[in-house]
This record gives C-alpha cells, structure tokens and sequence, in this order.
C-alpha cells in the first residue's frame, strides 16, 4: 500500500470517522519497500491539493522519513524545487508498505497489511 | 427544571428500542450471513476463473473516467480484478473489494500495460533512514523487492474492504465508480447503505466533481436470452460453473489480452429456489456475450445473489441515500446513474 493511498484511509468502524483520532491511521512494525515509479511533476502538483498535509507530515515523521514543512509546497514552488519534487514523489508514489499494521488512534483496532494489501474487513463486532 | 420522564417510562422505551435495536440487528446479521455464502464466498473461489472472463470495461464506465481532470483521485468500490485502475493513466484510483482473492489478482496486475505485461523484479536496498524513534517506526535498513511498474496504473492502488464500511475518510475524493457490485446485497435497506457510503466518501457537489457512478444489472434484458424481463422475480441466484478446461483457456486468452468472453460460464438450471425469497434462473454476468452451456455433472457450481434492479428503482435508491441525480440511463442490460451528494457546501441550489 502506497502512503499516497493512507491518506485517504481512516478507520473503518462507523464510529470513529467522526473522531479525529482515527485519522490518519498510525503504520506499525511497517516494512517498506519502493517501487520505481515515473516522475511526472504534473500530477504531483494536481494531488498535492487533494491531499491533507498534516496527516501527511505525520504519517512521513512515523514512517521515519524527514520531516516535511509546514505547508505544502505551492505548484510553482513544486517546479522550482526539484529536491521537493523528488522527495514528494517518492514519498507518495514510489514507496510501499508491504507488511505491517495500520492503527486506528480513536478505537485502537489494528489492520493487517500482508504482501502489501491493507485488509479493513471488520470483525463482527465492530461492523 | 424541566421533568424528567419517570424512570419505568424511560425503562419501558429503553426496552423498546433495545428490542428494535436487536431485531434490527438479527436481521442485518441474517443479510451478511446471506451474502458471505451466496456472494463472498463464491468469488473467493472462482476469483481467477471470473477475472479471466473479465477485461473488457463497460464504455459508459471508460467515458465517465476519461471524463475526469487529471489528477483527480477516485475509488472503485467493488473493483474485482482492477480493469478499471489503469483505464485512465491520469488519475489516481484506489480500489477495495470484499474479496482478498481478487484483490490480490488486482494487484497484480497494477502497473502493467497490458495482461501481457511482465513485471521486471528488482532487489533494492532501502537507504537508512534519519533515526526513527517512534514506536512506530520502520525497518530502516531491510532489504525489500520492489516491483518496476511502467503502466499508468502504477499510481494506483487496491486493498481489502467492504462496501458498507469503507474506510475512506469524509470528503476524501474527487469521483466514485460502483461496477456490478449493489446488486449483489441482499435487503434494500444496504443497497441504499453502500450507496449512501460511497456519497459520503466523495466531494460535496460542483460542476463536474463529487459523482458517483453506479451499474447495476437490469431486470429488464428482452435483449438477452437470459429471459428476465420487466415483472419478474428480483430476488435471483445465479449460478456460475467453474469449468476447469475452460478456465484454463480462459486465462490462456487473458494473458494474451484478448478473450472473447465465449467462455461457458453460463448454466441452466432450474432447481428452484433454495431459499423462500430466492428464485433460481439461468444467467451470464453483464459484459458477456453469453453462449449458455450444458454444465457436466462434475464442475463445481456456485449461486450468487443478485438483486436485479427495475426501471426507476436505482434512482429511487440513490436518492433515499440522499444524493441527486445527475444523470442516469441503461445499456446493455444494466442500469446505471451518476449522482452526486444532495446538499452542495458552497453554492445554493433550489
């Protein structure tokens, strides 16, 4: 699962989507890996907008990556910096979590990452 | 200060609405129990056999992506094999489906150009990282196989979910696509729920954002030789025969990105109804070119639920959701709609 993909996610449990501790979900014992994605700048400036920032800032500091600014970068800015540009793609696009958890910081339910496929299938309970 | 109600009162509605709650609660469990034998069940295990007949996408789906700017993140609720993450390279999709089969099968097919694609395989050693100190930090230095993926699809994604919880955040994308996926939930109060979810996963209404695209199957197909047809019964179980001979041609044509959908995975057979509420009817799968087949006494056959959808009755659904519709019609056997959320954020509209 790529880290673009985590933040779209939150829980999966009804009543933790309007607590905002379940988002974004905290990547546990994560084991990484990067896939070789072509850059184009492009859509990386048209995502950028459709993403939540903080979370992103957050779920980069866990993962252990350096830590990202404060804002995001504005298109221009993106273009200028190809340091950013680079940094960013392979951030969202290139890198996987392959095997690991993702923890819901509201009800504290964990779900499985396996062979890189995150698996929100709720025990009955929790549906 | 205001009276309070007296405390057998209060007990008396708490009992009510704990026995309505519970009721209601049996009969949703009921319904899931239903669909994890007559759904789930059934595409875990023909998932390969059914990917292999599967790659044509519908063209009112293809145009509905192209339709969308560049850029734009969408999900495919229901996405099976994933023919509809690589349609349109310029957007994200992330697709989920109830079945971890074929969303590994979906996976799998991220990031090629076509079936025929093969995926070169490299060993990479991921860099070490800034010193994590959070319990929650990675394996810094492991090494790792990556795939190298060169489709547009490579900027998608798929993982294991199910429609009534999705476990997308509020608001979080720009469209929605719903392929052959509500029909096959049992009670009319979740195929309103599934599409209320995806309604509540895209943006709030503008011009040209925040849809969400919808296929069911048709109950009026006087076009096909499935013999359904305006007045009969909804509620069906369809059955799919999972030849072995022919599900290796199948994938053989798969691979070479090709099929012709003349596979037989069509059957007559009329046992009757194995549930009170369930007819059984002989049946193919919307994008097929059927060629009904005799099944022989030794492949497997597996019924699926399928609720088909009347004239008017997914519109109908969708605005019980609380969405609007924006437009809506038929092709080939199916019915379909692109709705949108009711209530528009910004702009007021009568």
């Amino acid at each position: 699962m790529k880290v673009l993909t985590l933040n779209f996610l939150t829980c999966a449990v009804k009543s933790c989507k309007s607590s905002s501790d379940s988002f974004p979900l905290h990547p546990k014992d994560a084991e990484l890996a990067k896939d070789d994605v072509e850059i184009n700048p492009q859509l990386l400036a048209n995502v950028l907008p459709r993403l939540d920032w903080n979370a992103l800032r957050t779920t980069s500091t866990e993962l252990g990556f350096p830590s990202l600014p404060d804002q995001p970068p504005s298109p221009e800015d993106l273009t200028a910096d190809e340091k950013m540009l680079q940094e960013l793609h392979s951030l969202l696009m290139e890198t996987q979590i392959m095997e690991g958890k993702l923890v819901c910081g509201h009800c504290g339910h964990e779900y499985a990452i396996r062979e890189g496929i995150a698996n929100f299938l709720l025990p009955s309970h929790l549906v | 200060m205001a009276a309070l109600p007296s405390s057998s009162a209060a007990t008396a509605v708490a009992r009510l609405n704990a026995a309505a709650t519970a009721a209601q609660r049996d009969a949703e469990t009921e319904a899931e129990a239903y669909e994890r034998t007559h759904v789930h069940g059934v595409y875990q295990a023909i998932a390969p056999h059914f990917s292999a007949t599967r790659h044509k996408p519908w063209p009112a789906v293809a145009l509905f992506l192209h339709a969308q700017p560049p850029g734009s993140v969408g999900l495919d609720v229901g996405c099976g094999n994933g023919k509809y993450l690589g349609v349109n390279p310029a957007v994200i999709m992330l697709g989920s489906d109830r079945s971890p089969a074929l969303v590994a099968l979906a996976r799998s097919r991220l990031g090629r150009p076509d079936d025929a694609g093969i995926q070169g395989v490299t060993k990479i050693r991921s860099e070490a990282r800034s010193a994590a100190t959070t319990a929650t930090s990675t394996d810094a230095a492991g090494s790792a196989v990556s795939t190298g993926q060169g489709g547009g699809a490579a900027i998608s994604d798929v993982l294991v979910a199910d429609g009534l919880s999705l476990p997308f955040r509020d608001a979080a994308v720009d469209f929605a696509i719903c392929v052959a996926v509500i029909h096959h939930l049992s009670t009319r109060a979740r195929r309103q729920d599934a599409i209320r979810q995806l309604l509540r996963c895209v943006k709030p209404r503008e011009a040209g954002s925040g849809q969400v695209l919808v296929y069911v199957w048709a109950l009026e197909q006087g076009a096909s030789r499935r013999g359904w047809d305006e007045g009969g019964e909804q509620d069906l179980l369809v059955p799919w025969v999972l030849k072995s001979q022919t599900q290796a041609r199948a994938q053989k044509e798969c691979r070479h990105g090709q099929a012709t959908s003349k596979d037989v995975n069509t059957a007559v057979t009329n046992t009757g109804g194995e549930t009170p509420s369930t007819a059984t009817a002989s049946a193919g799968e919307p994008g097929d070119t059927q060629t009904a087949g005799v099944a022989s006494q030794t492949d497997p056959v597996f019924k699926r639920y399928y609720h088909l959808y009347r004239k008017g009755e997914l519109e109908e659904d969708v605005l019980a959701a609380g969405g609007v519709i924006i437009t809506s019609g038929y092709e080939r056997d199916n019915w379909w709609v692109v709705a949108a959320n009711g209530t528009p954020s910004s702009r007021p509209e009568q």
